[in-house]
């Protein structure tokens, strides 16, 4: 009995891997034969990046049960840590994807870190006023992160909230440079990084859904005072899989920074913490495949619909809604089991018919 | 030792224990036990003494403050007076995390289940504390995770077996059987290695063939882990064929104390439940 | 004086946040919801203003009549179609539609109108009053905002107190089902709901955009983003709670902006709310409900 369990959720993770590899496999000969699009082939590493986001978003709010609108928040701390991170090391590491690896490494350390800070008081907090909180806490750091400056000059590194406070060489090169964003940055990302990122991501958050640490978060999720009960320190699991979220966005973020030459805090606000999560509820709550799928569609989808021009992102909102309404409403759903039902029954009927 | 001496359990006293377990340290030991919600007292001047292998039922009308006082024993609230003793530790001002750990585990008047997890999960989440593997094994599923699992996946089929939910063991929790359900709350309990359970009303909802079903395995749960269990019940056939002593309360306070045969016995348990009989 | 003039203008733009926040919390104190789309319905309260003044050249009042009238139908519109079919699911399903709708106005704006600026002409045409020699200026706008929401909150207050819908609402809020087993068309509460918070949220764009006269797309959405913090602040639910929230909100803004750092705005009232929950986990007016073991 066991056995099978086990099998069916091994199954299950074998086959998202497989995809993934698949897909990448295929991508990447298409784009070495020249068949892929430029416009395509510019799809490939924000593809991967949101893909790892909405699982690692996933892991928050389907596996934990708590709702964040702040991610990408974390991936703007990713983002601007990994283009400080490649900027400075450029003589260090000559090598590009040894520097894009510790960029990405450094991006997500970073918002790991800042997850925990913001963990120990926000986890105190439930249910719509953790939402809120999130939301806050993305406003705040896309705010900071907006005021950064930081670059380098003859006396070494230099970082402030405001100019008059940097005492740059004049003529040296900011590399953050406030509110205009970072710019100039050396576009080291690649897809093979994008999908090595994605396969740590699912390696991580599908071998903790399938751990004592991965039973501990859902218990917590599906009965809080339950999981007390059976001696279950509801915040450590909690921050747990805050932290582990907030760490796989960094490196995904520190991805996506280092592929434009420019990037501004304002691209990490609050429509696109919302975008991520229309991925993952779409996507199915828990459901890491499904979020993997999801995010790819959903964001090759108004790209395709491009030939639409203005008509595109209001057919986006019609589709979202009437998905969500044909997933959700009991109505639809009731109409749908009808229909199947009868679907079933004729089957079954010629299934007799043909037996005799 | 000697520390704790005066604590032990003495023969013969007014509390409830066992003969077998006199000399021994009682693994439940709580004095004036009281709690206020706002003004009102819901709690009052509750004492009693468990054995580890007793089997103690509390008994009250609805709204005497049974489960309330559960939920002091598990630290869901934090009492306004008296003691809570677990094996001897005290357990003022812990979380009821770490009250589970001193080994009280517990079920629920209204089924709490993980609903969404398997039966098997659920056990296994019980056994959380006991699986030895890092976090950091976890996340890679590095040998030892391999085999932590393993033994966790053995040792709680073997709990579920015991309780004769073996075949149910991957079926979702939110979908079986209301007595199965209450059924699978007892065996995630076990699963912490408690030192004595609560029981929470654990035969509502059953029809007779089950409740006595249950007798027989609360009686084998005793014997098996030889652990203490205290339960609430409203069911009077099931306390007094099972339990060894009961409290009754009344208003928050115990109004009786003693064997089945003394409290069914007792004019002021008789009154509790059926009133006096002048009014009537 | 100068903080007096600040404080007025705090007082006045809190005014524009308090109305948007009673959308707000009405409708998540009855329908349990986020709605996120309800920035948008300020947005186009705004834009029909806009139209009926600049196109068709009616006076300002028709205007706004007929802002209201647009909303609130627009308001019927969307929780008949969008919502009222999830009743009764995960509460992030229907978040997701309200997303989806949010999107759809803010769209279905930049085709209609295109996203290039629009100049909002003032509804109030009244000379500013200027006191102490001019160091205190208080406009018309403010005034006019400042009298409008607490005509608002008390209007509100009076409803949900007295009249019979009123008291539907609010057992509505209190227990669904069982309001439902009294005799109440819960269905329809709810619809009145939306339609009063669609109704306040037209005149809030209209007040919005006369003292800020930019009108895009996206004019409804950070002010709609402030205005739910503001109704969190004051602890969802409770309309004293959301009136407090806003105008505190406003005056933090402006003080912030004055005295401590401009760029940092956001900031700082965001790090103001975070503490606030930290300290009452409920809001400042909000109900603590302790889970039932």
């Amino acid at each position: 009995m066991k056995k099978i369990l086990n099998n069916k959720t091994r199954r299950t993770n074998l086959m998202t891997y497989l995809l993934v590899i698949v897909t990448f496999g295929v991508m990447q000969s298409l784009s070495s034969a020249g068949m892929l699009g430029s416009s395509m082939k510019g799809f490939l590493v924000p593809i991967c990046v949101y893909v790892s986001l909405a699982v690692s978003l996933n892991l928050l709010v389907g596996i934990c049960g708590e709702l964040s609108l702040g991610h990408a928040g974390f991936m703007g701390i990713g983002a601007f840590t990994g283009i400080l991170v490649a900027a400075l090391l450029k003589e260090k590491i000559p090598t590009d994807a040894l520097r894009l690896l510790c960029a990405m490494g450094c991006g997500g350390l970073m918002a790991g870190v800042v997850g925990f800070l913001i963990g120990i008081p926000v986890l105190r907090l439930r249910g719509d006023y953790l939402a809120i909180v999130t939301l806050a806490f993305g406003e705040i750091m896309k705010n900071i992160i907006g005021n950064l400056y930081a670059g380098v000059d003859s006396e070494g590194f230099h970082m402030a909230i405001s100019t008059s406070k940097m005492k740059m060489e004049a003529g040296a090169k900011y590399i953050i440079n406030g509110p205009l964003g970072a710019t100039g940055v050396q576009k080291i990302a690649t897809f093979s990084m994008g999908f090595v990122l994605v396969m740590f991501t699912l390696f991580v958050v599908l071998n903790l859904v399938n751990s004592k640490e991965g039973r501990a978060i859902k218990a917590v999720r599906d009965n809080r005072i339950a999981a007390e009960s059976v001696g279950i320190n509801v915040t450590v699991f909690r921050m747990k899989a805050f932290v582990v979220s907030a760490f796989l966005a960094g490196m995904a973020g520190a991805l996506f920074g280092l592929n434009y030459s420019s990037v501004t805090a304002t691209k990490f606000n609050f429509n696109t913490s919302i975008n991520i999560l229309v991925f993952v509820v779409l996507g199915g709550m828990g459901n890491i495949l499904g979020s993997v799928i999801s995010a790819t569609v959903l964001y090759v989808l108004p790209e395709a619909m491009r030939s639409l021009q203005d008509y595109r992102m209001i057919l986006y909102a019609v589709v979202l809604i009437l998905v969500m309404l044909f997933t959700w409403s009991p109505k639809v759903k009731e109409v749908t089991s009808v229909m199947s039902d009868k679907l079933v029954r004729i089957f079954r009927k010629k299934e007799v018919g043909t037996n005799e | 030792m000697n520390e704790y001496s005066k604590k032990m359990i003495k023969v013969p006293t007014m509390n409830l224990f066992r003969e077998q377990d006199a000399g021994k340290l009682p693994v439940l030991d709580v004095r004036n036990l009281g709690i206020d919600f706002g003004g009102l007292t819901a709690v009052d001047g509750f004492n009693i003494t468990i054995g580890p292998t007793e089997i103690s039922g509390l008994i009250g009308p609805n709204g005497a403050g049974k489960t309330t006082i559960f939920n002091l024993l598990t630290s869901v609230y934090q009492p306004t007076r008296g003691s809570i003793l677990i094996n001897g530790v005290d357990t003022k001002g812990m979380s009821t995390h770490k009250v589970n750990r001193l080994g009280i585990a517990r079920t629920f008047q209204n089924i709490r289940l993980f609903s969404e997890m398997t039966a098997l999960d659920n056990v296994k989440v019980g056994m959380h504390n006991e699986i030895k593997c890092s976090f950091i094994s976890s996340l890679l599923h590095l040998p030892g995770y391999r085999k932590a699992e393993r033994l966790a996946n053995q040792k709680a089929m073997d709990l579920l077996d015991f309780m004769g939910l073996a075949d149910v063991a991957d079926k979702k929790a939110g979908s079986l059987p209301y007595g199965v359900q209450r059924r699978l709350e007892i065996v995630r309990a076990l699963a912490t290695n408690p030192s004595i359970i609560l029981l929470d009303e654990p035969a509502a909802g059953m029809n007779p063939s089950e409740t006595t079903e249950l007798m027989h395995q609360i009686r084998r749960i005793r014997d098996t882990f030889h652990i203490a269990i205290f339960l609430i019940e409203h069911d009077m056939n099931l306390v007094m064929n099972v339990c060894e002593a009961i409290a009754v309360v009344n208003y928050g306070r115990i109004i009786a104390k003693g064997t089945p045969d003394e409290v069914r016995a007792n004019p002021a348990v008789i009154e509790a439940y059926l009133g006096r009989e002048e009014e009537a | 004086m100068q903080i007096l003039q600040y404080l007025i203008n705090g007082i006045s733009i809190g005014a524009v946040y308090a109305i948007i926040a009673l959308g707000y919390t009405m409708v998540y104190g009855i329908a349990k919801m986020l709605n996120f789309a309800h920035g948008d319905v300020i947005m186009v309260g705004a834009y029909i203003s806009f139209c009926v003044t600049n196109y068709l050249g009616l006076p300002a009042a028709l205007s706004v009549a007929a802002a209201v009238v647009v909303c609130t139908l627009l308001g019927i519109a969307i929780e008949g179609l969008a919502y009222k079919p999830l009743r009764g699911t995960p509460s992030l399903a229907v978040l997701i539609t309200a997303i989806g709708v949010s999107y759809f106005l803010q769209n279905a704006a930049q085709l209609i109108w295109s996203s290039s600026p629009k100049n909002f002409t003032s509804v109030v045409a009244m000379e500013p009053i200027s006191l102490a020699d001019g160091q205190l200026v208080i406009t018309g706008e403010v005034l006019l905002t400042v009298c409008v929401s607490a005509l608002v909150m008390v209007g509100l207050t009076l409803f949900t107190g007295k009249t019979r819908t009123g008291k539907a609402m609010r057992a509505v809020s209190e227990d669904r089902a069982a309001a439902q087993l009294m005799g109440i068309n819960v269905n329809r509460t709810i619809s009145t709901t939306f339609a009063i918070g669609s109704a306040l949220a037209a005149v809030a764009g209209v007040l919005l955009c006369s003292t800020v006269p930019t009108l895009m797309p996206t004019t409804g959405s950070m002010p709609g983003i402030r205005a739910f913090t503001a109704a969190v602040f004051g602890g969802i639910g409770s309309i004293p709670g959301a009136m407090l929230g806003g105008i505190l909100l406003g005056i933090i803004e402006t003080f912030s902006k004055a005295y401590l750092s401009t760029q940092f705005s956001d900031a700082i009232v965001f790090s103001v709310l975070i503490i606030i929950l930290l300290v009452k986990p409920a809001g400042l007016l909000g109900k603590q409900i302790q889970e039932k073991v």
